[in-house]
């Protein structure tokens, strides 16, 4: 059975490269480059010379690849939708933060 | 192996164009893939109508796939036409390992485009291995000490010419302590195996959190609702509140409000590389259903005798 240490969380804490995010994605590098030009990778320092992304990258690319190769998106339609889908997350976990505040009824 | 009607789930005739097909699958595509489309029937529909697009769109396999003619319904049992036979090469009893009964019909088209013309294992090429991903539903008690499962999955396995298959395959995983709903996590190596050498794929988890009878979880914050009785909300009182931990004594001030969120630190779900979420228990007041006697009786005096009025409403006009 793998054990924990082979278990990687896919948080931002986490670190991966762009060749590991080509690799679980199957983008080619130059189309992540892209992304990140569009905003929709954001490296954890645009600055450094090698790039590092939080492993919620991870995450994002392979739903990139998928829309990619699915329903045939190019690069800037890619990273809009991408970004869409940030603001459809961010809203369901608000109403989940909203709904666990409610109490149940009392009987 | 069970028949399915690629050109009803495309909703194209028969005798649809190649152009047709594209524009079907486009508009379904776009209607029922999984990351943008809320249908929890989409995921099962996206790959049925991707595995019928796959098929009809390969003038070669469409052309075998017609070979079946008109006559099925989806779910029918399928008699393969004898030329299948030599196309799909049937193995004899003696090798066992390849009959038409329990293959999967998309399973069958796949392996016809790898086998043909250059099917993995011939051509020598390095595939890497596939992805696995599957949502794993755990308790709250499981996310806060972690936990190990079983998954059972139903996963291609392709043989020396490429064939593929689906075979069902038990996966252990432990999931550390510290996963929230829709954590994500990877197995390395744990997908499917490379070929030539390719490297194995990975195991993708999708953490899911089950209600809990008690509590509510929102990211690493816990929420339980608090009943009071109104005089331990008035006058204030120690109450037991249970916590994921064992139960711990609250104290409630005097005076505290319906609504109000009472923190209780640290006593939420664990974060993976330290510290903890916090538990609020949320006061309600609940008045008791049936008052005896003597209760109506002093409720009447309280009544009598106090001069709070709740409702500050300005007239109106």
């Amino acid at each position: 059975m793998p054990d924990e240490n082979d278990v990687m969380w896919l948080h931002s804490h986490a670190q991966v490269t762009i060749v590991e995010l080509a690799e679980c994605s199957g983008l080619p590098e130059p189309v992540l480059r892209e992304l990140v030009e569009y905003g929709a990778l954001e490296p954890a320092d645009p600055q450094a010379r090698e790039w590092v992304f939080g492993g919620d990258c991870v995450v994002r690319v392979r739903t990139a690849a998928r829309l990619r190769n699915d329903l045939e998106l190019e690069t800037p339609a890619l990273a809009l939708v991408l970004s869409l889908l940030d603001e459809i997350h961010r809203q369901e976990g608000e109403l989940r933060r909203l709904g666990a505040q409610l109490s149940s009824p009392l009987r | 192996m069970k028949y399915k009607d690629y050109y009803q789930i495309l909703g194209v005739a028969r005798d649809a164009s190649a152009d047709d097909l594209k524009k079907s699958y486009r508009k379904l595509a776009h209607q029922y893939h999984p990351d943008v489309s809320k249908d929890p029937a989409g995921e099962e529909k996206f790959k049925e109508i991707a595995e019928a697009y796959d098929t009809l769109k390969s003038p070669e396999k469409r052309a075998a796939y017609d070979q079946l003619g008109t006559g099925y319904k989806p779910g029918d049992e399928i008699r393969p036409p004898p030329d299948w036979q030599q196309q799909f090469q049937e193995r004899q009893a003696g090798d066992g390992t390849f009959s038409f009964d329990d293959l999967d019909l998309g399973d069958l088209f796949e392996s016809l485009s790898r086998g043909r013309g250059g099917g993995r294992a011939r051509a020598n090429i390095q595939f890497p291995g596939e992805d696995y991903e599957v949502t794993v539903p755990i308790s709250l008690e499981d996310a806060y000490s972690g936990t190990q499962v079983d998954l059972n999955l139903s996963v291609p396995e392709y043989d020396a010419e490429g064939r593929v298959r689906h075979v069902p395959k038990t996966i252990k995983a432990r999931i550390p302590k510290g996963a929230i709903d829709g954590q994500r996590l990877r197995l390395r190596g744990q997908g499917g195996k490379g070929v030539n050498g390719g490297r194995d794929g990975d195991l993708y988890l999708n953490v899911a959190l089950k209600p809990h009878p008690l509590f509510r979880a929102s990211g690493h914050d816990l929420f339980i609702d608090l009943p009071l009785t109104p005089w331990e909300a008035a006058l204030g009182a120690t109450v037991e509140v249970p916590t994921l931990s064992g139960a711990v004594n609250l104290k409630i001030p005097p005076g505290t409000a319906a609504g109000k969120k009472l923190r209780l630190g640290k006593k939420g779900l664990p974060k993976p590389h330290g510290g903890e979420g916090d538990l609020y228990a949320l006061v309600q007041i609940a008045n008791p259903p049936d008052l005896t006697d003597r209760e109506r009786e002093l409720y009447k005096q309280l009544a009598e005798t106090s001069r709070f009025n709740p409702r500050g409403y300005k007239n109106a006009g």
